[in-house]
């Protein structure tokens, strides 16, 4: 997939508790947690995102809790991918097997600035900062996991797999 | 060259006779864990692979522990998810309020985690059971549903980094200063990916409640899992519990360990965490006069009998400052039991606390102690984000439970030795 949008840059340990606070984790309802992405970080977030936009932070995004939530709220507020410098492991997993594409890549991450437009081909791992020219590429995924990412995530890789009629 | 505890469980449960770091394997699984906030979207999930039944009724552990006692309507219909689901799948392990406890104490408790087992839960500190010797790691809800369907997991192995603590720690030190010291001086991803294995003399001292508290950290530093040998101490725990085999692993002499850090514990004193990291540590002789208007002693870090023994003894016959509102949560039924005939519930409510039936409750933000804009706690919890109990402007400290206590008498942040000096 290719997408293009405009940057919103964040920091290091951008923690789940931020990226959805458990006050509203008693819903697993995208679009409500959507309404509610990144609130305790940047309570503005949710007034200056437009479909399309992406993420880009520093190093261990998505550190803290499991709540799948966080990924969920992120993708549901219309961002298309998230670029950081290193991800939390479970929010990497998460990412992947819920379909968000996220991409790893500390040069890219050095070389946007907020507001920058950026083209992502997830396919090729290649990020074009179009506001500068800058090309960056980023770490490639195992094939195992690509595959997930192909088919928009672990469950529909598992269906596929497991055939529809189940065991 | 030799494997760890952590690869030898790994290819056990891969079907390999030896596994490196780096390589992708699918895991088979001994228990696999949900909660009230995970399990739903799992479930959700679930619902869409297509297979009728989980892959082992008695494998699949599910636990409504984060906002109940149902707190409103909406977590009310989260945990009638679980429980519709539980039923329908005759799901043996699921607990109802009553009967259960905060997932990390309960589990452990009832002898449903063993040495040398393989889990995984969608909670991120599933990383507890590690020790008891087991490989245990946090994930999230879509890959709860596809290990509920196939009793397996992908992970990658993990490099493992080796932590020997040498010395006897000092009075009112325990393994939650360990480990928050440890956090403080690698930082909070200090050991992304890694497996954590926590060995040398001191830890072979530690109880075992004190080591849970260490692997349940494991994740504050990034960790894929905490882990720690089985020794006497573990057999002893799960002697009483156990209700299948298990099988002791234990790290070869030669296993590869991409960095080892040694500690002199005789120089840690207790820890406190200031906001908003788990890495933002002091010794509690550095902490300055810090108000606070709320204790919490509980959580699955800090919310078993030890815990509250040492907090009973601290204050023990003394009440909390008038500021103060102290919360006391044990982790489990069986705890609270204990507590109780032990007469420590008598002490906290002597002390004007507030003994609440198990929950995760206010670690999270939850219920049941929410903070208002401007409110500071003291919590024995494992967490300080911006905004983690409640307000987005209030503040959380982390502690062990004799500073917990302690500063619930004096109403800011204070060491136990300071109760006493009259």
């Amino acid at each position: 997939m290719i997408y293009q949008g405009k940057v919103h840059k964040y920091g290091r340990d951008i923690d789940t508790d931020v990226i959805i606070p458990a006050r509203y984790l008693n819903t697993s309802d995208p679009k409500e947690l959507g309404k509610h992405a990144l609130e305790g970080l940047d309570t503005e977030f949710i007034n200056k995102v437009s479909p399309g936009d992406m993420l880009v932070a520093e190093e261990n995004f998505g550190c803290g809790s499991s709540r799948e939530h966080a990924p969920i709220a992120i993708k549901a507020a219309g961002i298309t991918c998230v670029i950081a410098k290193s991800f939390a492991r479970i929010f990497y997993r998460n990412s992947i097997n819920m379909g968000l594409p996220i991409l790893e890549c500390p040069e890219a991450v050095d070389g946007i600035k907020f507001g920058d437009k950026v083209e992502v081909d997830t396919n090729k791992g290649v990020i074009m900062n179009l506001t500068t020219g800058d090309i960056f590429k980023a770490t490639p995924f195992p094939d195992f996991i690509q595959e997930i990412m192909k088919k928009d995530g672990l469950i529909n890789y598992l269906k596929d797999k497991l055939g529809s009629g189940g065991s | 060259m030799g494997m760890t505890i952590t690869e030898k469980i790994l290819a056990s449960h891969a079907g390999k006779e030896k596994v490196r770091p780096g390589e992708l394997i699918n895991v088979g699984l001994d228990l696999v864990l949900g909660n009230d906030v995970t399990a739903p979207i799992a479930i959700r999930e679930f619902k869409k692979i297509g297979v009728a039944k989980v892959f082992d009724k008695d494998k699949v552990a599910l636990v409504p522990d984060h906002y109940t006692p149902n707190k409103d309507i909406k977590s009310a219909e989260q945990a009638k998810i679980l429980r519709d689901f539980a039923n329908e799948q005759q799901i043996t392990n699921y607990f109802e309020i009553g009967r259960m406890g905060i997932e990390h104490v309960l589990l452990p408790e009832l002898g449903l985690v063993l040495p040398g087992d393989a889990v995984i839960g969608a909670d991120s500190h599933t990383c507890t059971y590690g020790a008891l010797g087991a490989f245990s790691t946090g994930v999230g809800s879509t890959d709860l549903a596809a290990s509920m369907a196939t009793g397996e997991v992908w992970l990658k192995v993990p490099p493992t980094i080796k932590f020997i603590y040498k010395g006897k720690m000092n009075k009112w030190v325990s393994g939650k200063d360990l480990i928050l010291y440890t956090i403080g001086k690698i930082g909070v991803d200090g050991a992304l990916y890694r497996s954590m294995e926590f060995a040398g003399e001191t830890i072979k001292m530690l109880s075992m409640d004190s080591r849970f508290s260490m692997a349940n950290m494991a994740i504050e530093a990034g960790g894929k899992n905490g882990i720690i040998e089985p020794d006497e101490i573990t057999l002893a725990y799960v002697k009483e519990r156990a209700k299948r085999d298990f099988k002791v692993y234990k790290s070869d002499d030669d296993a590869e360990y991409e960095k080892v850090y040694e500690y002199d514990v005789t120089k840690i004193e207790p820890q406190v965490a200031f906001p908003h990291l788990p890495s933002n540590t002091k010794g509690i002789s550095e902490v300055d006069n810090i108000k606070i208007d709320q204790v919490v002693i509980g959580s699955c870090t800090n919310g078993r009998i030890e815990d509250l023994r040492i907090a009973a003894e601290v204050i023990k016959g003394h009440k909390a400052h008038k500021n103060i509102r102290l919360i006391v949560i044990p982790a489990t039924q069986k705890i609270y039991k204990q507590a109780m005939n032990e007469g420590l519930v008598d002490i906290f409510i002597d002390a004007e606390a507030a003994v609440s039936t198990p929950t995760c409750g206010p670690c999270l933000g939850g219920h049941m102690g929410i903070l208002a804009e401007g409110e500071r706690a003291l919590a024995t919890t494992n967490r300080n984000f911006v905004g983690r109990m409640g307000h987005l402007k209030s503040e959380v400290y982390l502690c062990n439970p004799a500073v917990a206590a302690a500063s619930a008498v004096l109403g800011r942040i204070a060491s136990p030795d300071e109760i006493n000096k009259g």
